[in-house]
């Protein structure tokens, strides 16, 4: 049944596959999870804080974001940006940030809105004891978050972070509607140019499932290693 | 020392908490505050330090307003020690960590100054060689004398303990008692919320009880175990006195 299948196509693809689409791929996945969590944290903070209507504003951002297929915001985000840009700076055009960037700004606003509240369920699972203790010592609130509340709750919630990344790191995929390169659209375009349909998809799903797969085996190996014990 | 007058907490209009509570503690003073669950002692205590806020009344501690929106609350927190009744050390530092984290992040003291003073704490409460080990692998009374070294290394001009024994298996209580009695012999001003009657005979200058989150009784010791004036301190006393 592979007799009429050829694959030394991917063979030959694997420069273009890998330097090209594959960078772009992990480089993505890296700047969106680095950015979703800074600003993840953010809306986490600002979601648990004292103050009701940053924590309404927080929450009205995160279920938004999570009531939207991604594909759908990334798409909307494409064409929209330009013109919020262009109103912001008062333009007289739209303004153009290109597809890596108008990408990267929608994965770390989706991504940010599935890590605040990872986020803000490891913030919570640090008893109220411990933010007390701090403060009594004369900790700043926000010593006491940096010291003692966040560190114990990075390790309770890095393991689903990671997890989370890793799905990230599929997702990233859905740039095919801006007609990126990514690792998927590389391989797709090679699929298409030289008509090996088969070949292509079927080694981009097993790349797909064995960094996958190595990287969650990885979140077990962590979880062992980093886990406080109590 | 601390100035606590009419103090009043509630959650709402019939969900009062702390009512009218009036008294003080003068320095180099150990004052033990007993009284049945629910009575409101411990919510008294952290209102001293504002780890509770309370809605009317005055707290004075070494002359500073704590309900003063204008206080400098960390400041002044730093220089008031407390142990609570669950130790409260920080998980993920090893020991001589969780005494050194306020010393340099509040007090600015430099690491080697700060292990210093560590670990001259830790040899006082005799655990001079759980420095390096994690919170978890200490037994409660260890863990409550590190949490007593931890508030100790911030040089406290008065020490609140909230329930410290409370937490503690039997056998371990003597341990940390000790130390307490200890610190209060040194001259420390204390104010202990606790049922250890014993400790309470032994050092304590006076003796409040609480019931219903009012002050029913302000007494020196040798009164307040004389002859307790109220019912409710009177059946209070019978019941944990008598076994």
């Amino acid at each position: 049944m592979f007799g009429n299948l050829d694959f030394d196509v991917i063979r030959r693809a694997l420069p273009y596959l890998f330097l090209e689409g594959m960078t772009f791929t992990l480089t993505l996945t890296g700047l969106a999870a680095l950015g979703g969590l800074v600003f993840g944290t953010a809306l986490a903070l600002m979601r648990l804080s004292g103050f009701k209507i940053l924590g309404r504003i927080a929450g009205i951002y995160v279920d938004f974001m999570r009531s939207l297929p991604l594909v759908l915001v990334i798409f909307w985000f494409y064409f929209l940006v330009p013109y919020i840009g262009q109103w912001v700076t008062g333009a007289s055009r739209p303004i153009s940030v290109g597809a890596f960037a108008s990408s990267l700004i929608t994965f770390i606003m989706f991504e940010a809105a599935y890590f605040s509240e990872i986020m803000r369920a490891g913030i919570q699972s640090i008893s109220r004891g411990q933010p007390a203790a701090a403060s009594a010592l004369g900790l700043t609130y926000a010593q006491t978050m940096r010291y003692v509340v966040l560190p114990q709750a990075f390790r309770n919630m890095l393991p689903v972070l990671i997890t989370q990344t890793i799905v990230l790191f599929q997702d990233t995929s859905l740039v095919y509607v801006l007609s990126i390169t990514d690792f998927l659209g590389a391989a797709s375009k090679v699929a298409q140019r030289d008509g090996r349909l088969v070949e292509m998809y079927l080694f981009a799903a097993i790349v797909y499932f064995t960094i996958s797969c190595i990287a969650s085996y990885g979140v077990r190996r962590l979880q062992a290693r980093i886990a406080i014990i109590r | 020392m601390i100035e606590i007058s009419h103090v009043n907490k509630w959650y709402s209009p019939s969900f009062q908490v702390l009512t009218d509570c009036t008294t003080s503690v003068t320095k180099g003073e150990v004052v033990v505050v007993c009284g049945p669950s629910g009575s409101g002692k411990s919510t008294l205590i952290k209102c001293v330090n504002a780890l509770e806020p309370f809605q009317s009344g005055d707290i004075l501690v070494d002359g500073i307003k704590v309900n003063d929106p204008k206080t400098n609350l960390p400041k002044l927190r730093s220089r008031v020690g407390m142990v609570f009744q669950h130790f409260e050390l920080f998980p993920h530092l090893k020991i001589i960590d969780n005494l050194c984290l306020a010393q340099e992040k509040v007090l600015d003291r430099s690491r080697d100054k700060a292990k210093a003073k560590g670990m001259q704490l830790l040899e006082r409460v005799g655990l001079k060689e759980q420095a390096q080990k994690y919170p978890a692998n200490l037994s409660g009374g260890q863990q409550q004398r590190v949490a007593i070294a931890r508030a100790l290394a911030m040089d406290p001009i008065v020490m609140l303990f909230d329930e410290p024994t409370s937490a503690l298996d039997p056998e371990m209580v003597s341990e940390v008692l000790d130390v307490m009695v200890d610190l209060a012999h040194e001259g420390m001003t204390m104010m202990v919320v606790t049922h250890e009657m014993g400790f309470a005979r032994k050092v304590a200058n006076r003796v409040i009880f609480m019931d219903r989150g009012e002050i029913v009784e302000d007494a020196a010791k040798e009164d307040f175990f004389g002859k307790p004036r109220s019912d409710r301190a009177q059946k209070f006393l019978s019941k944990i006195l008598s076994h």
